[in-house]
C-alpha cells in the first residue's frame, strides 16, 4: 500500500514518479533528522564541554541548525534573522565576551545538592509531561511537508507594521535602553 | 509510516528535548557564561516550538512573537554581558558557587 | 428635700484632706500639715452633727433618707448606684467615726510630733477617715465593699508606717491578706445575694425579702454565712483574729482609731445592717453567738498574761468584739451597737491612754518595766482609770450598761442563750482582772523603769535610730506628763465613757428599732424586771471580784504572781504563746500554700506553661527561620533547581489537576475546542 511498495510493483516510469514523491518526502525527514541531530549534538556538547569557548561555539552550531528546521517549517523570515540576530550578534557578543574575560576552563566546585536532587527530577518530570500531552494528541496535529509552503514575509510585515506597530515600536525602545544599559554596567571604573 | 511528512509532534518533540537540556545545563555549569547561553538555548527551543505551532495553524502571529522574543533575547543578551563583565571585574571569577553574596 | 443635707460632703472632706497632704505634705511645714488634717475631719464632723439635728429634729422619725447621686453599674439585670443612705445606725455610726476620729486626729499631733513621715501618717487617715465614712453611708453591699476594701488598705498602710521596721511591715501585709480571707466571704455573700435578689440594693433586698416571707434559712444562710466570714476578717474574731495583736505594730492613735473604735466595728455594723437575713437564719445566728463567746473568752485568756500594755489592750479588743458578736447573734442588735459605742469610747479612751504612758516613758512598752506613774502622769493616770473602771462593767461608767444588756438578752435567749451567758460572766471577770492587773502594775507600787531599757523591746514610739529621743536613751529619761493637745482629747473621752452609757438601752434600742429591730423589755419577759436587776447586780458583783484577784496579786509587792505562774506552768506557756494559733496557721496554711505557690504556681504554672510556652513559640519561629534561612543561599544552582520544582509543579498541577479534581485544565477539552 505505501509508495514504497508500488516502487517494486510497477514500472521504471511509475519508479521514477515514486522516486521523485520519495525524495520530496524523504529530503524533507532526512532533512530533519540530521537537522535535528545536529542540534541535540550542540545542545549536548553545550553541557559536555568545560572551557566557555566551546560551549559557545557548540551553541552557534544549535542556532544555526534551528534556522534550517525554521525553514524546513516554511519560516524563511525567521530563519534568516536567527542566523543573523542570534548565531551572528548574539553568539557573536557571547564570544567577544568569553575571549575579553578569558575565563578558562570551569573549576570543579562545590555544587548544590537542590539543583541535583530536585532540579532533575523536576525537568524530567516537565519533559515527561509534555511529550506524553504531544504523544497523545499527535494524531490531532498534521505533519510539516516541503510541500506545505512559506510563509510570505510581506505577509509577516502586514502584521507586524499594522497590528503589532505599537510592540514594534517599544521592542526599539526596548534595544535603546538595552545599550545604554550595557554602557553603562560594562564601564571601567574611574570613568566619568 | 508516511514518508512524505514529517509529524508535527517530532519538532515539539525536539523542542522539549532541548528546552531540558536547557535546562540541565542551568543546573549544573559552573561558569556563569555557560549557564547564560544554556538561557539562550531554552529560549531557542521556546521559538522552535512557536514556529513549529504556526505552521500548524498557519497563524503568522507565531512567528511574530519568534519576532520578538529574538529582539528581546538579543537585548537581554546584551545587558547580561555587560552584567557579567562588571562582576567579573568585581569578583574575579565567574564561579556561579562563589558568586552568592548580592553586596560587594 | 434630703439633698440639703450635703451627706457627700462627708467622705468627700476628709478625702480632699488625703489628697492635699498626701500631694503636697511633703514640703508643707508641720504647721499646715496639721491644720489640713485636723480641718478637714472637722468639718465633715460639722456636717454630721447638722445632719444629725436635722434628722433628729424631725417627728415622727422619718424613713431613711436616701440620696442617689449617679448611677454606677448598669449591666444587663445588675444596677448598682452611687447612692447614700442615712438612718438612726448609720448617724450613730458616723457619729462615732468622725466624732472619736477627730479626737484622734488631735492626740496624733501631739503623739506623732517628733515623727518622721509626719504628713503621710496624717494623709492616710485622713483616707482612712474617708474609706470608714464611705463604708457606713452606702446604701448598697458593692458601694459598702469599696470602703470595707478601702479601710483595709488604709489600716495596712497605718499598721506599716515604719516600714522599713520588718515586724511592722510584716504585720501590715498580714493584716491586709487575713482581711482579704474575710473578704472573699464577703464577696461570696454579694453574689448569692445578687443571685438571689437581682441587686444589691439594702432596700431593694428588704423589699424582696418582705415581699417572700416564707423565703427561711437555705440560701439565706448561705448568704449569712459568707457574709459573716467577711466580718469575722474585718472585726478579728475566731478564726481571723491573729491579725490585731501583730496590728500593734503601728502607732498608738492607729491602734485607737482603727483597730478599736472603728474599723473592727464595721464587721458588726454590717451584721446589723443585713439583720433581716441573719434573722431568718437561726443556724447563722447560733454560729455567730458561739463565734462571739468562744472568742470573748479566747481572748480574754491570753490577755491574762500578755506583759505589753498594746497587747493586752489588743486582745481585749477581739474579746469585746466577741460580745458585740454575742449581742447580734442573739439578735439583740441594738444592745450590740450600744456596746460598739460605748466600747469605741473607753478602747479609744485605753489606747490614747497607754500611748500616753508610752510617750511619757519614752517608748516603754512592757509593763514589767513599769510602775509607780500615778504621781508622775496624774492626767493619764485619772483618765486611763475612768477607761478600767468602763470596761470592766462597774456601775455607773458606760460600759456597765452596754455589757449588762448584752448578757441580759443573751440570758432571754433559750438554752444556748444561757449557756453563752455564762461564757461571757467569766469572760467579764477575767477582762476585770487582766485590766486591773494592767492598771496595777502600770501605775501603782515601785517604779520598775530602768533608765536603760527601752532598747531592748520591741514596738518602740520612736523607731529611727536618728530621732532626738534615743539619743536621749543614753541618760536616763526623765519621765513627763503629755503635752496637752494628747491629754485633752483623753479627758474628753473619759467624760464619754462615764456618761456615754447613761442614755440606757431602752432609749437607745427604740431610737435603733426602726433600722434592726425591737429590744427585749425586761417588763414583758419573764422574770420580770427583777431579773434583769439580778442579772445586773451579778455582772457588778463579778466585775468587783475581778478588781478584787487582781489586788491580792498585783496590788502590793509579792510574788503570788510568780507562784502561780510556775505552779500552772503549763496553763501560763498555753496562754503566753497564744495558744500557738499563729504557729499552727502557719504551718497549716501559710508553709503549704507558700509551697504550693512557689513550686506549683511558679515552676509549673509560670515557669513551664507560661515561660515554657512563650519559649516554645519564640523556639518554633526560630527553628522555622533556621530552616527557611538556608533556602536563601545566594547560590543560583540551588535557585534554578527550585525554579524548575516550582515549573514542574505548576505544570502538573494544570494538566493533571483535572484528573484529581483539584483543579487544572483539561488539555484534551482545549485540544477539541480549537
Amino acid at each position: 500500500m505505501d509508495p514504497q511498495g508500488q516502487v517494486f510493483v510497477r514500472g521504471a516510469k511509475k519508479r521514477r514518479i515514486c522516486f521523485t514523491a520519495v525524495n520530496e518526502g524523504h529530503m524533507h525527514l532526512v532533512l530533519f533528522l540530521i537537522f535535528a541531530g545536529f542540534c541535540l549534538a550542540g545542545a549536548v556538547n553545550l553541557l559536555l564541554q568545560t572551557h566557555p569557548i566551546n560551549s559557545a561555539l557548540s551553541l552557534i552550531v544549535v542556532m544555526s541548525s534551528l534556522a534550517v528546521l525554521y525553514l524546513l517549517l516554511g519560516a524563511e523570515f525567521l530563519a534568516i534573522a536567527q542566523i543573523i540576530v542570534y548565531a551572528g550578534a548574539v553568539m557573536v557578543l557571547f564570544t567577544f565576551v568569553v575571549m575579553l574575560l578569558n575565563v578558562g576552563e570551569e573549576e570543579h566546585t562545590h555544587g548544590s545538592y537542590a539543583a541535583k536532587i530536585i532540579g532533575f527530577p523536576a525537568i524530567f518530570t516537565v519533559f515527561a509531561v509534555i511529550t506524553t500531552v504531544v504523544l497523545e494528541a499527535q494524531h490531532r496535529l498534521g505533519g510539516v511537508k516541503l510541500s506545505d509552503g512559506i510563509t510570505k514575509t510581506e505577509e509577516l510585515s502586514k502584521v507586524l507594521f499594522r497590528d503589532m506597530l505599537l510592540p514594534f515600536e517599544l521592542t526599539s525602545v526596548l534595544i535603546l535602553v538595552a545599550i545604554l544599559g550595557a554602557v553603562a554596567l560594562a564601564r571601567k571604573e574611574g570613568h566619568s | 509510516m508516511d514518508f512524505h511528512t514529517v509529524p508535527t509532534s517530532w519538532y515539539l518533540i525536539l523542542s522539549a528535548l532541548l528546552f531540558a537540556l536547557g535546562v540541565v545545563g542551568f543546573l549544573i555549569k559552573r561558569s556563569l557564561i555557560t549557564v547564560f547561553m544554556s538561557i539562550e538555548l531554552m529560549l531557542n527551543a521556546v521559538n522552535l516550538s512557536f514556529v513549529t505551532f504556526a505552521h500548524e495553524w498557519h497563524a503568522v502571529k507565531g512567528q511574530i512573537f519568534v519576532f520578538f522574543v529574538m529582539m528581546v533575547a538579543a537585548a537581554e543578551a546584551a545587558v547580561g554581558l555587560a552584567i557579567i563583565i562588571a562582576i567579573f571585574r568585581a569578583r574575579a571569577t565567574l564561579n556561579v558557587d562563589q558568586i552568592d553574596l548580592m553586596k560587594l | 428635700m434630703n439633698s440639703h443635707l450635703h451627706l457627700w460632703l462627708i467622705p468627700t472632706l476628709p478625702f480632699l484632706g488625703f489628697l492635699i497632704n498626701g500631694m503636697l505634705g511633703r514640703r508643707f511645714p508641720k504647721g499646715l500639715v496639721s491644720a489640713v488634717a485636723l480641718g478637714f475631719p472637722l468639718a465633715s464632723f460639722l456636717v454630721v452633727v447638722r445632719a444629725a439635728f436635722i434628722f433628729l429634729s424631725l417627728k415622727p422619725q422619718p424613713i431613711p433618707w436616701l440620696i442617689t447621686y449617679a448611677p454606677w453599674i448598669n449591666a444587663g439585670p445588675l444596677h448598682v448606684n452611687f447612692s447614700v443612705a442615712l438612718d438612726q445606725l448609720s448617724l450613730v455610726m458616723l457619729l462615732i467615726i468622725t466624732g472619736v476620729g477627730f479626737l484622734i486626729h488631735i492626740y496624733s499631733v501631739g503623739y506623732m510630733a517628733h515623727e518622721d513621715g509626719y504628713w503621710r501618717y496624717f494623709s492616710y487617715l485622713n483616707l482612712f477617715l474617708f474609706f470608714m465614712t464611705v463604708l457606713v453611708l452606702a446604701e448598697n453591699y458593692l458601694l459598702m465593699f469599696v470602703g470595707w476594701e478601702g479601710v483595709g488598705l488604709a489600716s495596712y498602710l497605718l499598721i506599716g508606717h515604719y516600714f522599713d521596721k520588718k515586724s511592722a511591715a510584716d504585720a501590715g501585709r498580714k493584716a491586709f491578706v487575713v482581711n482579704r480571707i474575710g473578704d472573699f466571704g464577703f464577696l461570696l455573700g454579694m453574689f448569692l445575694l445578687l443571685s438571689q435578689f437581682g441587686s444589691l440594693s439594702f432596700f431593694q433586698i428588704g423589699s424582696g425579702l418582705a415581699a417572700n416571707p416564707a423565703l427561711q434559712g437555705g440560701i439565706l444562710t448561705a448568704i449569712s454565712l459568707c457574709l459573716l466570714l467577711g466580718a469575722c476578717g474585718k472585726s478579728a474574731q475566731i478564726p481571723l483574729y491573729i491579725w490585731l495583736p501583730d496590728a500593734m505594730e503601728g502607732p498608738t492613735p492607729v491602734s485607737a482609731l482603727i483597730h478599736a473604735a472603728t474599723m473592727v466595728t464595721a464587721g458588726v455594723y454590717m451584721i446589723a445592717r443585713t439583720h433581716t437575713i441573719f434573722d431568718r437564719s437561726p443556724f447563722t445566728l447560733a454560729v455567730v453567738a458561739i463565734i462571739g463567746a468562744a472568742t470573748a473568752f479566747f481572748a480574754a485568756t491570753v490577755a491574762l498574761v500578755q506583759t505589753d500594755i498594746k497587747r493586752v489592750l489588743a486582745y481585749s479588743t477581739i474579746s469585746q468584739l466577741g460580745y458585740m458578736f454575742l449581742g447580734c447573734g442573739v439578735a439583740a442588735y441594738s444592745a450590740a451597737v450600744f456596746h460598739l459605742m460605748t466600747h469605741a469610747f473607753f478602747k479609744a479612751l485605753l489606747f490614747l491612754a497607754a500611748g500616753s504612758v508610752i510617750h511619757g516613758l519614752g517608748g516603754e512598752q512592757d509593763m514589767r518595766k513599769m510602775g509607780g506613774l500615778r504621781k508622775k502622769l496624774p492626767v493619764t493616770f485619772w483618765t486611763m482609770t475612768m477607761g478600767v473602771v468602763a470596761i470592766a462593767g462597774i456601775w455607773p461608767l458606760a460600759g456597765f450598761f452596754s455589757k449588762d444588756a448584752i448578757l441580759y438578752e443573751a440570758f432571754q435567749h433559750g438554752t444556748l442563750g444561757k449557756s453563752l451567758y455564762f461564757v461571757g460572766l467569766v469572760t467579764a471577770l477575767l477582762t476585770s482582772f487582766y485590766m486591773f492587773r494592767l492598771w496595777y502594775l502600770t501605775f501603782m507600787g515601785e517604779s520598775r523603769s530602768a533608765s536603760h531599757g527601752f532598747e531592748e523591746h520591741g514596738a518602740a514610739v520612736h523607731s529611727r535610730p536618728d530621732s532626738k529621743l534615743v539619743l536621749e536613751a543614753e541618760e536616763p529619761h526623765h519621765i513627763h506628763e503629755s503635752p496637752w493637745s494628747m491629754l485633752t482629747p483623753l479627758v474628753i473621752l473619759a467624760t464619754l465613757s462615764i456618761c456615754g452609757g447613761w442614755i440606757g438601752i431602752e432609749r437607745f434600742g427604740s431610737f435603733l428599732s426602726p433600722v434592726v429591730g425591737p429590744i427585749l423589755d425586761p417588763a414583758q419577759q419573764s422574770g420580770g424586771k427583777g431579773l434583769d436587776w439580778a442579772l445586773s447586780g451579778i455582772a457588778v458583783a463579778v466585775a468587783a471580784l475581778g478588781w478584787f484577784v487582781a489586788y491580792t496579786f498585783y496590788g502590793s509587792k509579792n510574788d503570788r504572781a510568780q507562784k502561780l505562774a510556775t505552779s500552772a506552768s503549763g496553763v501560763y506557756t498555753l496562754l503566753l504563746h497564744k495558744y500557738w494559733i499563729d504557729e499552727l496557721y502557719t504551718n497549716t496554711v501559710v508553709k503549704p500554700l507558700t509551697l504550693a505557690s512557689r513550686y506549683i504556681l511558679g515552676w509549673i504554672g509560670e515557669g513551664l506553661i507560661i515561660r515554657g510556652s512563650a519559649w516554645l513559640l519564640a523556639g518554633i519561629a526560630t527553628l522555622l527561620g533556621e530552616l527557611v534561612r538556608r533556602w536563601q543561599s545566594g547560590n543560583l544552582r540551588s535557585y534554578s533547581g527550585w525554579l524548575a520544582a516550582g515549573a514542574a509543579a505548576l505544570l502538573l498541577f494544570t494538566v493533571v489537576g483535572v484528573v484529581l479534581g483539584i483543579g487544572g485544565v483539561d488539555i484534551r477539552m482545549v485540544w477539541a475546542g480549537h
